[in-house]
Order: C-alpha cells, then sequence, then structure tokens
C-alpha cells in the first residue's frame, strides 16, 4: 500500500516540528541539567498535545489531565519494580490511560463545560487521594525508588543523552500519529463537535463515539508521557501530580495556543525554559507569568501561536503554510 | 455525637458561605471562579498583616474588607471577567485560574512561605450542657455564618437590589430589555462575594492556620457543596455546604481521615450523573 500524498505532509511536518524541538541542546548545551530540562520539556509536549486533543480540538474540558500522568506514571513503576520489564509496562500504562480516560470521556455526554470541569477535577483528586494513601500499592507521600530504564537492543538508556534521544523518538511518533489524527475524519468530527454540539450531531457525528475518543486518546497521550516521566526520574511521588499540575498543563497550552497544533510545543517550551532565562526571580517569575498568562487570555486568546501567525501574515501578507488549525 | 454534628455544621457553615457566593457568580454571569479559595487567603493574609503592624482587629477588618470589596470585586470583574464573558466558557475557567496561581504565589513570595498564627479567636473551650461539650468556637462559626446568610437573604429578598440580581439571574435577556444595568448588578455581586469570602476567612483562619495555600482546600469543598446542592439555587449551594461538612466529620470520626475526602467526591460524580444541576437546583437552558 503506498502512502497517500497526504499522509507524506503530516510526517514531513512531524520531522519538522520534533527536529526544531530537538535542536534545543544542541545550542544551550548538553551539561546534565540542560538535557534534563530538555527532556522535561519533551515529556510535557507529549502531554500537553494529548490535552490539546481533548481540548483545543475537540472542546472537551478536562482538569484532571495530570492524574492520567500519575497513573501512566505509577504503572510503569509498579509494574517494572515488581520485575516486569519495560515494554508490557509500558503498554499496559498505556491501554490503562486509555481505557481510564474512555470512562472519564462518558460523562462529557450527559454534562459539559463547568460540570465538565468538576467531574474532572473530581477524578483528579480521588487518582491523588489514592497515590497518596495505598502505601503498600504506591509507596504513599514517600513515593517509588529505584526505577530502572530499559535497554533497547544493547543500548543502555542509563545514559542521559540516549534517553533524550529515545523520549524525543517518541515525540516524533505520537507527533505524527497526532496530525494524521487531527487532519484526518476523526479531526473533522472533533472540530464540528467543539464549534457547535447540535450542529455536529445533526450533520451525523456520532457525539458519544467522537467525545469518549477525544478523551480517551488525549488521556493515552497523557499516560504515556507520565510513563516517561517516570524513567527520567527514576522516582515518582504523588506531589508531581495533584489537580494544580492539571491547571499548569492547562495553562501551558492556553498560553501556547489551544486547538493549534503549535500550542502543544509553545507552551511547555516557554512556561518551563523561561524560569531558567530568569534564575534567581524564583517566585516572582510565577507571579509574573499568571499575570502574562491572564493578559493572554484576554487579549490573544488564541496563544502565542496565534499571535506568531497573526505576525506571519502581516509581514509575508499570506496564511502561514503547514497549520493544523 | 453532638460534637460531630455541631463541628459539620461549623465547617459546613463555612463552606456553604463560600459556595453561596459560587452560586451567586454563577447566577449572574456563569462565571466558575477557581480563584475563590485565594482570594480567602489573601483575606486572612492582610489582616495577619494589618493586625501585625499595630492596627486593632476591627480596624484591620474593616480596611480589608474595603480592599477586598475594590479589588476582588470591583476590579476582578471589570479588567478579568467582563472582557471574557462574551468569549467561551473556557477562556474564564482558565483566567480564573491564572488569577488563583497569581495570588498564591504573590502570598508566597512577597509574605511569606511559613504558617501563621490568626490574631484572633472566636472563643475557646467549650461549654456543658449536661454530658455534651460544645466546643465555643463551633458554636460561634455557626452563629456569625447564620447571621451572615440570614443578613444576605434578606438583602436579595427584600431590597430593589437584590430584585434586580434575582431578575437578571433568571434571565439576563429580559432583565436587559427591562432596564436593569447588568453590569452595575454583576459588579455588586461580585463585590458581596468578595465581602462573603472575606468573612468565611475569619471563620476557618483561627483553626486552619494562615498559609498561601489555606484557602485552597476550602474553596474545593465549597464547590462541592454548590454543585452537589446545587449551585444555580442559593439554598442548594447553602444546603450542600451542611451536607459536605457533616459527611466530612462523620467520615472522619467513624471510617477514616486520610479517605474523607474521598466520599465527598463520590457524592460529587454522583449528583452530576444523576442530576446534574444538583438536589435543590433547577434546569438551565
Amino acid at each position: 500500500m503506498q502512502l497517500p500524498a497526504s499522509n507524506k505532509k503530516y510526517i514531513l511536518s512531524a520531522v519538522l516540528y520534533v527536529a526544531a524541538v530537538i535542536s534545543v541542546p544542541f545550542f544551550v548545551g548538553f551539561s546534565p541539567y540542560y538535557l534534563y530540562l530538555s527532556t522535561l520539556v519533551v515529556i510535557y509536549i507529549i502531554s500537553v498535545m494529548g490535552l490539546n486533543i481533548t481540548l483545543g480540538y475537540a472542546g472537551q474540558i478536562t482538569l484532571g489531565h495530570a492524574a492520567f500522568m500519575g497513573i501512566g506514571a505509577y504503572t510503569v513503576s509498579i509494574l517494572t519494580l515488581r520485575g516486569w520489564s519495560f515494554w508490557p509496562a509500558f503498554l499496559l500504562a498505556g491501554l490503562i490511560s486509555l481505557l481510564l480516560g474512555a470512562i472519564i470521556g462518558l460523562p462529557a455526554i450527559r454534562v459539559k463545560d463547568h460540570y465538565l470541569a468538576f467531574v474532572t477535577l473530581g477524578f483528579g483528586s480521588i487518582i491523588f487521594l489514592f497515590m497518596t494513601n495505598e502505601e503498600e500499592l504506591t509507596g504513599g507521600f514517600r513515593g517509588l525508588y529505584g526505577i530502572e530504564r530499559p535497554q533497547i537492543f544493547s543500548l543502555s538508556l542509563s545514559s542521559d543523552r540516549a534517553f533524550y534521544f529515545f523520549v524525543a523518538s517518541f515525540l516524533l511518533i505520537l507527533t505524527a500519529a497526532g496530525l494524521w489524527l487531527l487532519n484526518s475524519k476523526w479531526g473533522r468530527a472533533f472540530k464540528a463537535i467543539r464549534e457547535n454540539e447540535k450542529r455536529a450531531e445533526m450533520v451525523g457525528v456520532n457525539l458519544l463515539a467522537y467525545k469518549v475518543a477525544a478523551f480517551a486518546i488525549g488521556s493515552l497521550y497523557a499516560g504515556l508521557s507520565g510513563g516517561l516521566l517516570a524513567l527520567l526520574m527514576r522516582f515518582i511521588e504523588p506531589t508531581s501530580f495533584p489537580v494544580t499540575e492539571s491547571f499548569w498543563l492547562l495553562i501551558m497550552l492556553v498560553v501556547g495556543g489551544r486547538g493549534r497544533f503549535e500550542g502543544a510545543f509553545i507552551g511547555p517550551l516557554v512556561v518551563m525554559v523561561l524560569p531558567e532565562l530568569l534564575r534567581g526571580t524564583e517566585g516572582l517569575y510565577f507571579v509574573l507569568f499568571s499575570l502574562i498568562s491572564l493578559f493572554i487570555l484576554i487579549f490573544w486568546p488564541s496563544g502565542l501561536a496565534g499571535l506568531l501567525e497573526t505576525l506571519f501574515e502581516k509581514v509575508f501578507d499570506r496564511e502561514m503554510p503547514g497549520l493544523t488549525k | 455525637m453532638f460534637q460531630l454534628i455541631l463541628s459539620g455544621l461549623a465547617i459546613g457553615a463555612v463552606y456553604g458561605l463560600v459556595a453561596m457566593g459560587f452560586s451567586l457568580l454563577w447566577q449572574t454571569s456563569q462565571t466558575i471562579n477557581f480563584a475563590q479559595g485565594d482570594f480567602l487567603t489573601v483575606s486572612a493574609v492582610l489582616i495577619v498583616i494589618l493586625v501585625g503592624s499595630g492596627l486593632p482587629f476591627p480596624l484591620a477588618l474593616l480596611l480589608v474588607l474595603g480592599a477586598v470589596a475594590l479589588v476582588l470585586g470591583y476590579i476582578y470583574k471589570r479588567s478579568v471577567i467582563q472582557p471574557l464573558i462574551e468569549k467561551d466558557p473556557h477562556s474564564i475557567i482558565v483566567a480564573t485560574i491564572a488569577l488563583s496561581f497569581l495570588l498564591r504565589n504573590s502570598v508566597s513570595t512577597f509574605w511569606s512561605t511559613q504558617t501563621h498564627r490568626f490574631p484572633i479567636t472566636l472563643g475557646e473551650g467549650t461549654y456543658r450542657l449536661g454530658t455534651v461539650a460544645l466546643s465555643k468556637h463551633h458554636l460561634f462559626t455557626v452563629l456569625i455564618a447564620v447571621a451572615l446568610i440570614g443578613g444576605l437573604q434578606l438583602f436579595i429578598k427584600k431590597t430593589k437590589t437584590g430584585k434586580a440580581m434575582r431578575a437578571v439571574a433568571q434571565n439576563r435577556e429580559a432583565a436587559e430589555i427591562l432596564g436593569i444595568d447588568i453590569q452595575l448588578v454583576t459588579t455588586i455581586v461580585f463585590v458581596i462575594n468578595g465581602l462573603l469570602v472575606a468573612f468565611a476567612s475569619i471563620l476557618v483562619a483561627p483553626t486552619y492556620m494562615v498559609s498561601f495555600s489555606m484557602g485552597t482546600t476550602v474553596a474545593h469543598k465549597a464547590f462541592y457543596s454548590a454543585i452537589i446542592g446545587g449551585f444555580n439555587q442559593l439554598h442548594g449551594a447553602l444546603l450542600g455546604g451542611f451536607i459536605v461538612g457533616i459527611v466530612e466529620s462523620f467520615t472522619a470520626a467513624y471510617v477514616s481521615t486520610q479517605y474523607k475526602e474521598l466520599f465527598v467526591l463520590i457524592l460529587l460524580i454522583a449528583t452530576i450523573l444523576i442530576k446534574k444541576q444538583g438536589i435543590l437546583g433547577t434546569e438551565e437552558y
């Protein structure tokens, strides 16, 4: 079977996106700290990309996204610590996130907007309670230690550089998959639901199926990113996945630009790299950043990605090419 | 047993107050205020700072109420909510979350990351009624909350402004056609919300202690209360507060303190899925 020309286009733009991200350490240097930071950014890009599918494209709000990162991280950690090898554990982490995501998507049929926000908030809180209190399984507040990175063929991922490229290859795969999905019939259905649910239903979009799918796929991305996070840190604790973390992910997406594919890349990059440039300001940075997020919401609801597009149009007098809006 | 009911009612009354503010904002402007808890924190912190600098408590309280009404009521409504109200509901949700981070980080950066004692108490020790010991703090909390709730109800029922608030809540467009200044009414509601939350902060601060994160838990419980009771009805939000307070104090005593939140969360999700408007809530269009 030959790939249609349009699919080649998505693979090409996926390569471009990921190349842009991977080039970061080549600029800032491969020092252990920068490598760690770059890996962290890539992991968060994967998670926010999932949130973008659920919220940005399908228009379904969720305040429980970090809980799925937690589910992925804990699944991988608990299983590998009990002697499973990485791949089956990682696959299972993805599968559990996908299924739980689908279940969380079910209420979206009956309720939306603020009610949905609260159902997902409740879910996130329950998962957090579970992580802190089921000590035998999760280690409680002490967390879980000694998570081993896997070997791929004969290549060990214990070196930070090798691990960075391992994570980046996941970014590549998930970016290509996301671009393909959003430009397919699925993406069109998502956007139809976001724009006008009743109209979408009238023209034959199966609301149940697509809403559940939007949640399931978004949660799958979060679960996988959580699994990678556990490998990066080699230790996990519940305080990495509280409800406020879901809020941060939401802000990363909104600052980056929801419903714009670049948004999921720009958001985590800005939110996580900027504090490095403003080091020494510590708390003040968060104050400034929350203030900037508020301004962006009020004045440029399409986020930095939208701002970039507008600038491009002003300068070159034509629309930015290769957009997946 | 009586102790449990009283402590449940006391904390429930606080949840109820915060939930009522939340419900008012929702009814008149479809705003879900995720910064509600940080409003509470900021009010308590300001009182600690003012009293610490030598002001008597009543004067400090008055100043804080004024500041809260101005900044977290008027300015918040004008600069953040008003521009976003016509856009999508998600923007308002995220904006209030951003504001919540702003307030929280401002408090921890410019004030302190430590826990501080609140300068006043609502009474220490207990009253004895036969064999039952009633905590003074809980008793006064309930009394003050009931007075505030009664006052608010009177205001809404008896005054012209209250009538306008009810009209806007029932039907925005119709209210506007009838010549009600919707922006003004909404602003008044934001001011009332700020005041309610500031009073709630005085009720919880003596037991919770004052820190940059003190409001978060209270606010989340208040949200849950509002939704369980029905947040498009004021008395629904209040009922929810008492339900959550009592469920919490009983599960903490008889089941487990670790999971005292779990029952409330299950109640929350079940409510939304069974009757999303909550126990006393009415159908929305």
